[in-house]
């Protein structure tokens, strides 16, 4: 084994892929090669290190120096200086991350000590397609205390469920109580399903974590199908997630190599094994009876509910289904125990949040912080503000299937129940700011569009509703409108809300009704004045 | 665990068995809570969502159609909120829907219809939203508007689940879901069999069959034409409920006169060829039963079955009789036999059926069926087109008085009527063939074992000793999972246990076919077939040996049952066909080779 005394580590995320860092990776390759240099340095792809919008960035240890911006031409510059003379590249962006330039700097970047990772504690450590790191860093502890302490499945279930965990996808299930009852149904065939999905507009966090740190969800569905019972998980990626596929695929193979999936798990005679299912396109397979559908080779139509898929799931099976998010904190809460995790975020709403931000924002990108951070700190503190100084207008928080939130709430917390408090939603985490340049009814005129296409079609509220939605905001946008169009459209889509099948239906009434409830004047400026 | 369920639906307990949903206890307090895409013959799509109901203690509403009741529930039936809400969803409804009603084929019988006035919804509510699709127009049997779709996937779940003919899928997404076939090339060029079952499910006017009423009209008003008309045996039990008299009565002298009235030149009967028939396939089970040819032999008289044998066993095909179905020997003998007798010119014959199926018009343009030197049936008509021409003729139905068919091809046998229902055929078959083996009528003419709605009946003869097993399907998958059966025992063992199977495309057998009247259920097509039993046990003969005209035939013209006469007019072959189009891909049964005139 040799002992590097330097590490490159580059940043692969879908921003860094496209600035270019695979070209920038060869090009170090070349140059440290060139040098013979091949036995001191040692270059890897880590997960995403959170910010995005500014090209390749390379992170030098253990110096920590964070180079931003890197394209190929700097590389020999940059070898030469940085590795070779062992001082900083004067000529490239960079921060460094030394006590001295503190937090500040790192705000600089868009990254701040002040985020809590447990979700994302590795993955920008590591270079996720590699086993023995992620075991270095402590990856799989959560499993092997289990089977060091020989910890029955209930106690499992137990830790899980004073922890207080809830699900991350949206709904804010309680999960222990979701395994209990996936435990308790009747039945010796169970399955334990991570919904990687990932549908609604305006969230990256799963794919991150799915690129950071594949085998922390592996650790989670062990964990999980050993928890309720299962022998069987499956993980379903949306399909466009080709990396995040890549990734698991390699993190399931090398976790059956070290006898961490498969048969007989370290020695203690469970057996489970993943399977790795793809999606085709359709936001309504993010619901889990749809999913399940998908699953079984049929349509992506949800079920109707009851009965539950806890009780009748995949090919009517007690089934559990969880977000990537939700099952990123499992391993943390069995290796440490549910009173560190309680320690963070909220009484009710324990432990951290990825939130994805975007829009008129200097530093979009993704964080994860407490839960209950007020949103103001999310969007000024971590977003680093309204770009080029504008003033902040609105912001959607929860994506298509979210709210508007107008200035005056800017101090809410980021939690399930302040947010419902404040007729709002936490979703996905998905923070999108708007400033005063924005068109809320543009904005409207995008997600009413995106219902409209994603619709499955199955139940006539939400297949004709979304359509009609359509049609009014169209007739507004155009000029076309009528006064009683706006209040039409927001009966409207409280008549789908109670009507349809699933929550797609179900959820365009939060749009359209916080649009209307906050900025109604837009819409109405819109009206030709002798319908007014 | 308890057996039954108890609830209470606005404050009134009720006790449902497990697996009842809350619109079957709803049903059984006799509250009514409106539907539109549940029916209560197939398993709930959950689509509409008009039947929503308030269930306590839970924020989100209840589809009571697809819910299953648990114990506890406290339901509300109806409020100012839930009101408010179908009549939207209806609204909903209609405004993706292309509003015909005047034209439409389903009018006075539309389920969308009846909801949209009886609720008295606001038309103008929403934006008109229609498609725009194309009418599919490619089947010679059931055509298809997506315009009048409303997507609750009735006929889809008919079509899978209870016919296995899997034609018809939803396709596509959201506002652009349709009901369609295999690469959308249309019904006619798909696995489709015609049964019509679609039509019949459907609650609004998308699917219905092609319609010849013009064409029979135009022959009709011919002077030129000499029009001869014959009517199923089912027909004489449907036409009533139609026209305002008790379901499943028994109308045939009314059914006669009206075609009178109409202007049919001859009126003639099915239920004669049905005899004929018994004595051709009789025959053709006794030679069977003699030379050990291939057993079990099986009726062939359903054209949606025989398609779907085509399609789907086609190597099952030398077991099928090769006998034509009663409409089709009645089209050849009316335009050879009947000319003559009647010295008719058989090029002016216009030979017009009404049947219970869609199937038949497919069946009446097979290339083959043209052993007259004509095409042997011009025109068929469903008991609904019937049920239009006499509308548009103003007939009073109901005050008709009672008439008689003409001479030569009209009278018939109890056990010609009985082919109607589920195991008629069977059961007419019976009596024949007995007596063809013994010389003698069996001791009780009535075999109830292969009577009723059960999706698969046996039963197991005495025939003087020896012990004959039979059995009758009905519905096409059960046809499916009878045949199979059979399959896997004769290719296990060699042979099979039956010796004789009916097989009827649609559930409750003709009675329920798809050319029968809209807005029915299993239940209301059992009593039907009730209505064909009893007009059956008023019959003097009941016995299709017994039929002097079918023994006049034999004796002027045919010769003798199975003989090269019979074999020539009354029997057929068949073919495989493409699973992806429905197209034929070679003949399957060779032995009539030489009887293409």
């Amino acid at each position: 084994m040799s002992i590097f005394r330097s590490h490159i580590l580059l940043p692969v995320d879908a921003d860094t892929v496209e600035a270019g860092v695979f070209a920038v990776k060869r090009c170090i390759e070349e140059e440290i090669a060139a040098r013979q240099l091949e036995s001191e340095i040692k270059i890897l792809e880590t997960g995403t290190v959170g910010i995005s919008g500014k090209g390749v960035i390379l992170v030098v240890y253990p110096e920590r120096v964070y180079y931003t911006g890197v394209t190929p031409d700097q590389i020999p510059r940059f070898v030469e200086e940085q590795l070779v003379k062992g001082r900083i590249c004067r000529e490239m962006t960079h921060i460094t991350a030394d006590v001295a330039a503190g937090v500040k700097s790192l705000h600089g970047l868009g990254l701040t000590r002040a985020q809590n990772r447990i979700i994302l504690d590795k993955s920008w450590k590591i270079d996720p397609e590699n086993i023995s790191e992620v075991l270095a860093q402590g990856g799989y502890s959560g499993l092997e205390k289990i089977v060091a302490d020989r910890i029955s499945p209930e106690a499992v279930i137990a830790e899980i469920k004073q922890s207080g965990l809830r699900g991350r996808g949206g709904a804010g299930f309680p999960t222990g109580l979701k395994w209990e009852f996936t435990r308790k149904a009747a039945g010796d065939e169970k399955y334990i399903i991570c919904n990687a999905d990932e549908g609604e507009p305006g969230t990256f966090k799963d794919r991150l974590i799915l690129e950071g740190d594949p085998h922390k969800l592996v650790e989670a569905l062990t964990i999980a199908g050993y928890a309720i019972g299962a022998r069987r998980g499956f993980v379903y990626i949306r399909g466009e997630y080709k990396l995040s596929i890549e990734r698991m695929r390699k993190a399931i193979e090398q976790a059956r190599q070290y006898n961490l999936l498969g048969k007989n798990i370290l020695e203690s005679g469970f057996d489970f094994d993943i399977e790795i299912r793809m999606g085709a396109g359709a936001y309504v397979c993010g619901e889990e009876t749809s999913l399940i559908e998908s699953l079984e080779g049929k349509r992506g139509n949800p079920r109707v509910k009851p009965p539950y898929p806890v009780t009748h799931g995949l090919w009517q099976k007690p089934t559990a289904v969880n977000n990537v998010e939700t099952l990123a904190n499992v391993p943390g809460i069995i290796a440490n125990g549910f009173a560190w995790f309680k320690k963070l975020g909220t009484e009710k709403c324990p432990g951290t949040k990825v939130f994805t931000i975007l829009g008129h924002v200097e530093y979009p990108g993704l964080i994860e912080v407490d839960m209950g951070t007020p949103l103001r700190e999310i969007v000024f503190s971590y977003g680093g503000g309204i770009k080029g100084g504008k003033r902040f207008k609105a912001a959607l928080l929860g994506g298509a299937a979210g709210v508007f939130i107008p200035e005056a709430l800017l101090d809410v917390r980021m939690d399930f129940e302040s947010l419902k408090e404040n007729k709002a939603v936490l979703g996905s985490g998905a923070v999108l700011v708007m400033d005063e340049s924005a068109s809320i009814v543009e904005m409207l005129f995008s997600i009413l569009k995106f219902f409209a296409h994603e619709s499955c079609g199955q139940c006539a509220p939400c297949r004709i509703g979304t359509r009609q939605l359509l049609e009014i905001i169209y007739r507004i946008r155009q000029g076309k409108g009528k006064v009683e169009d706006i209040d039409a459209m927001v009966r409207l889509a409280e008549t789908m809300q109670a009507t349809s099948l699933c929550p797609l239906g179900q959820s365009p009434v939060m749009p359209v009704k916080s649009a209307v409830d906050y900025f109604r004047s837009e819409f109405a400026a819109l009206i030709p004045a002798q319908q007014a | 665990m308890s057996e039954t369920i108890q609830l209470t639906i606005d404050g009134k307990a009720v006790e449902v068995p497990q697996g009842a949903t809350i619109l079957d206890a709803a049903k059984k307090l006799g509250i009514y809570i409106p539907t539109l895409c549940h029916h209560e013959n197939l398993k709930p799509t959950a689509s509409c969502g008009i039947c929503v109901v308030q269930m306590e203690g839970a924020p989100a509403l209840k589809r009571a159609c697809a819910t299953p009741a648990e114990k506890g529930m406290k339901i509300i039936s109806n409020s100012k909120q839930l009101r408010s809400l179908r009549k939207q969803l209806v609204e909903l409804i209609l405004s993706n829907h292309s509003v015909e009603c005047p034209t439409c084929a389903a009018n006075g019988k539309c389920e969308l219809q009846d909801l949209a006035n009886d609720m008295g919804v606001d038309f103008g509510k929403f934006g008109r939203v229609v498609k725009n699709d194309p009418i599919d127009q490619t089947s010679l049997s059931v055509i298809r508007d997506p315009d009048k779709c409303i997507a609750c996937g009735r006929c889809v779940t008919v079509c899978n689940d209870i016919q296995s003919v899997y034609a018809i899928q939803m396709v596509d997404r959201g506002f652009n879901v349709n009901v369609n076939t295999f690469f959308r090339e249309g019904l006619g060029n798909s696995s489709c069999v015609n049964c019509g079952q679609c039509t019949v499910f459907c609650p609004v006017g998308a699917l219905r069959e092609r319609v010849e009423t013009d064409e029979v009209w135009d022959a009709i008003l011919d002077p030129g034409k000499i029009v001869i008309v014959q009517e199923a045996p089912s027909i004489r039990v449907t036409l009533a409920e139609e026209f305002g008299m008790e379901i499943g009565s028994v109308t045939v002298g009314k059914m006669y006169a009206a075609l009178k009235k109409l202007g049919f030149d001859y009126i003639l009967d099915t239920n004669f060829t049905a005899d004929l028939t018994i004595m051709e396939e009789g025959t053709e089970l006794i030679q069977r039963l003699k030379t050990n040819q291939p057993l079990p032999l099986i009726t062939s008289c359903s054209p949606g079955w025989i398609k779907f044998m085509e399609t789907y066993f086609p190597d099952l095909a030398d077991y099928v009789s090769t006998c034509k179905s009663p409409q089709q020997m009645f089209g050849a003998l009316v335009k050879t036999y009947f000319a003559n007798e009647m010295k008719l010119d058989p090029a002016k014959i216009v030979s017009v059926s009404i049947m219970p199926c869609t199937a038949k018009k497919f069946e009446a343009k097979r290339p083959e069926m043209r052993d007259s030197g004509f095409p042997d049936v011009d025109h068929v008509l469903t008991t609904r087109e019937l049920v239009r021409m006499i509308r548009e003729a103003k007939i009073d139905f109901k005050s008709l008085p009672e008439e008689k068919p003409d001479q030569l091809m009209g009278a018939y046998t109890g056990a010609a009527t009985i082919f109607g229902a589920t195991g008629g055929v069977m059961e007419a078959a019976v009596r024949s063939a007995y007596f063809l083996l013994t010389g003698k009528n069996i001791p009780s003419l009535d075999i109830q074992a292969v009577r009723g709605m059960q999706g698969i009946k046996e039963a197991e003869l005495d025939i003087e000793g020896s012990k004959v097993k039979v059995a009758v399907a009905h519905g096409l998958g059960n046809a499916r999972q009878l045949l199979n059966k059979v399959k896997d025992q004769i290719a296990r063992t060699g042979k099979s246990e039956y010796a004789f199977i009916e097989i009827m495309a649609c559930p409750g057998g003709c009675v329920g076919g798809g050319g029968q009247p809209y807005k029915s259920n299993l239940a209301m097509r059992a009593r039907r077939g009730l209505g064909l039993y009893s007009e059956d046990q008023s019959c003097t003969l009941r016995c299709s040996h017994d039929n002097p005209e079918v023994q006049r035939i034999y004796r002027e013209f045919l010769g003798e049952p199975g003989g090269a006469k019979s074999h020539q007019l009354l029997h057929t072959c068949y073919w495989e066909r493409s699973m992806m189009n429905g197209a034929c891909v070679r003949e399957t049964t060779h032995k009539h080779a030489t009887h293409h005139g």
